[in-house]
């Protein structure tokens, strides 16, 4: 479960500012973030993620808090635990598919490629329909097919929570359904939470919970 | 699993081109100061080498180092004849043995060396094939001409005109190879060896034509007297010398006046040096004599202050090369912050990250380290020719 409490986090000229009270959200729950460009969805995923720090609150994922962790103990649990597939992909040019894919494997000590891992990635890529470009450089991807490679990499590790920074958002209606089909499946395949940033309504009611930014104007649990 | 390596050579690999720059940079940077230290080294040894076991040289007044390299490495510089009187004088000294050059002709490329059979023995020179030359117009060669020309005992080699366009020069004289010398790894294994009658007949001082008293041919008799015949220019010179001819070669003029260009005098002991020297000193003479090995120790004395000069601009080079790398390096990390930032955000330490940086430099460091040192092993191995030509010939 991971829980937020009394969360306050600003930075920048503009005074941005982002302020959640209580935000819970269970194991194995899937849920959507919508907000309007600029109201702090992609730095709540950084936040829950580890990647940022907030000045004040707590972020607890099963019984872990989060910003209390050293900064090597937290990238040890991001990498292990956590799924995150960012805005514009952060794919490495300079590696083939299958290598971007099987990445966060060979930056850590506390993960290994054996032939699970590869079988693994293999059936990731056959899901999101990129089997055949493994060996392909990312620069000769689609934007669409650079998407999928990023999703891949982000389940590859079968981590407990996937992080989903618009995970959809270059993708055509048909494959879009067809991506978060996957994601979906991946999640409960291995009980993960999901969190998605998303600007597509019509995929909302496949979620569990919508979460909207604009309520965090005000003050709650939610 | 940290696999640094394998991530810096996939990325080494993709940026093929930026890191052959590197590697070419820092290769040459780091081999030009070992070259010059291998090439000076092999210099200092082939030009020492041969100078220190020459004890002295005699030859015309003028440019030392010209007499010093044309006698002992056979080189292009051409110095002053002295004539076959300076051996005379060094012989009735009683002082030194004289040993004549005479290097002024060549056989394609390989300087033909007109000297007598002492040079083998002053030198310590074995003939592994044959024998010595014996008579007029034969030669022992160098076991590197023998090699390049795929020269044996029993074939020829032709000597060279001076000057192609010479229309009044002697012909191409044929001189057929007696015997071949062991290899010695100096110059003499590039050298064609001749008596020095040979070389004055290549020159022309020396000749053989079919016998004038019985040209048939009356058109070709100029004038007749009884103590003289005048011929045409028609009559058969003779190109080859050989034991039919041979009776047929005679010289004009005074021998003791043909030219040498140099004669290498080998003193009884270093009294005899110091009183030979001394009289060459003391005399009105257009001779000199040379302590080969002073001579050499000067050059070599200019070389080292070039090389010093030289050292100080390679120091200079490379400092400014490891600036601009560091800088290269500096803004590849600039413009790869995005990378570096999206590694990190996976959940790699800063930690892996140096690794994965410092292997990329370790590969590339190693690639011209490599290189470097491929490139020094084939450098070593044609220090020699490289010097010779370079420095000597």
């Amino acid at each position: 479960m991971i829980n937020i409490d009394s969360l306050e986090l600003s930075y920048g000229v503009d005074g941005f500012r982002l302020s959640i009270p209580r935000l819970k959200i269970e194991n194995a729950e899937k849920v959507a973030i919508i907000g309007a460009s600029g109201s702090g969805k992609t730095t709540l995923l950084k936040l829950i993620s580890g990647i940022i720090k907030p000045q004040q609150g707590l972020i607890t994922i099963g019984g872990i808090v989060i910003n209390k962790l050293s900064d090597v103990e937290c990238r040890d649990y991001r990498i292990s635990n956590i799924g995150f597939i960012f805005q514009d992909f952060e794919l490495l040019d300079y590696l083939n598919v299958q290598d971007n894919i099987l990445h966060p494997f060979r930056i850590t000590k506390s993960l290994s490629i054996d032939h699970h891992v590869r079988e693994r990635m293999k059936r990731l890529a056959e899901e999101m329909g990129i089997v055949d470009k493994l060996k392909r450089y990312t620069t000769n991807l689609s934007q669409g097919e650079k998407q999928r490679a990023a999703i891949c990499r982000a389940m590859v590790t079968m981590p407990k929570i996937i992080l989903a920074d618009e995970a959809t958002g270059n993708l055509d209606p048909s494959n879009k359904i067809k991506i978060l089909d996957a994601l979906f499946q991946s999640a409960d395949k291995n009980k993960a939470t999901l969190i998605a940033v998303t600007h597509d309504h019509e995929l909302l009611e496949r979620f569990d919970r919508v979460i909207d930014f604009k309520q965090f104007c005000g003050v709650g649990a939610v | 699993m940290i696999d640094s390596f394998y991530l810096a050579w996939r990325y080494i690999a993709f940026n093929r081109i930026k890191t052959l720059t590197l590697v070419m940079c820092i290769s040459l940077v780091s081999f030009l100061p070992f070259a010059l230290k291998i090439l000076l080294k092999e210099s200092e040894h082939q030009l020492m080498s041969r100078a220190t076991t020459t004890p002295l040289l005699i030859g015309a007044k003028g440019n030392s180092l010209d007499l010093v390299m044309n006698s002992l490495y056979f080189s292009k510089e051409k110095p002053n004849f002295i004539s076959m009187k300076a051996v005379e004088k060094v012989m009735s000294s009683y002082l030194a043995m004289p040993i004549p050059l005479y290097t002024r002709f060549h056989a394609r490329e390989y300087p033909i060396v007109g000297t007598g059979l002492d040079y083998f023995e002053f030198r310590g020179h074995k003939i592994v094939n044959g024998r010595a030359f014996a008579m007029l117009g034969e030669a022992v060669i160098g076991a590197d001409v023998a090699e390049r020309l795929n020269l044996k005992v029993g074939g020829s080699i032709l000597s060279s005109p001076e000057n192609l366009f010479d229309l009044a020069g002697v012909y191409p004289l044929k001189m057929k190879v007696t015997g071949v010398l062991q290899k010695t790894n100096s110059v003499d294994d590039k050298a064609v060896f001749v008596d020095l009658k040979t070389t004055w007949v290549i020159q022309g001082l020396g000749h053989g034509h079919q016998d004038v008293k019985k040209i048939k041919d009356a058109s070709n008799v100029l004038s007749r007297s009884e103590k003289s015949i005048t011929t045409s220019t028609k009559i058969k010179q003779y190109t080859e010398i050989n034991l039919e001819n041979l009776g047929a070669f005679h010289f004009h003029g005074d021998p003791s006046i043909y030219p040498l260009t140099a004669i290498i005098a080998v003193p009884q002991d270093e009294k005899s040096a110091t009183i030979l020297i001394g009289r060459y000193l003391s005399e009105q003479t257009n001779q000199q004599i040379v302590r080969p090995k002073r001579v050499i120790e000067d050059l070599l004395g200019n070389i080292f202050q070039i090389k010093a000069f030289i050292d100080a601009v390679v120091l200079i080079v490379a400092i400014a090369m490891v600036l601009a790398i560091f800088l290269v390096f500096s803004l590849s990390f600039r413009l790869r912050q995005k990378e570096i930032s999206t590694i990190l955000h996976l959940g790699c330490s800063r930690s892996t990250v140096i690794q994965l940086i410092g292997a990329e430099i370790l590969i590339i460091v190693m690639f011209s380290g490599a290189l470097c040192f491929s490139a020094l092993l084939v450098l070593q191995y044609f220090q020699g020719e490289i010097v010779h030509k370079l420095f000597i010939s």
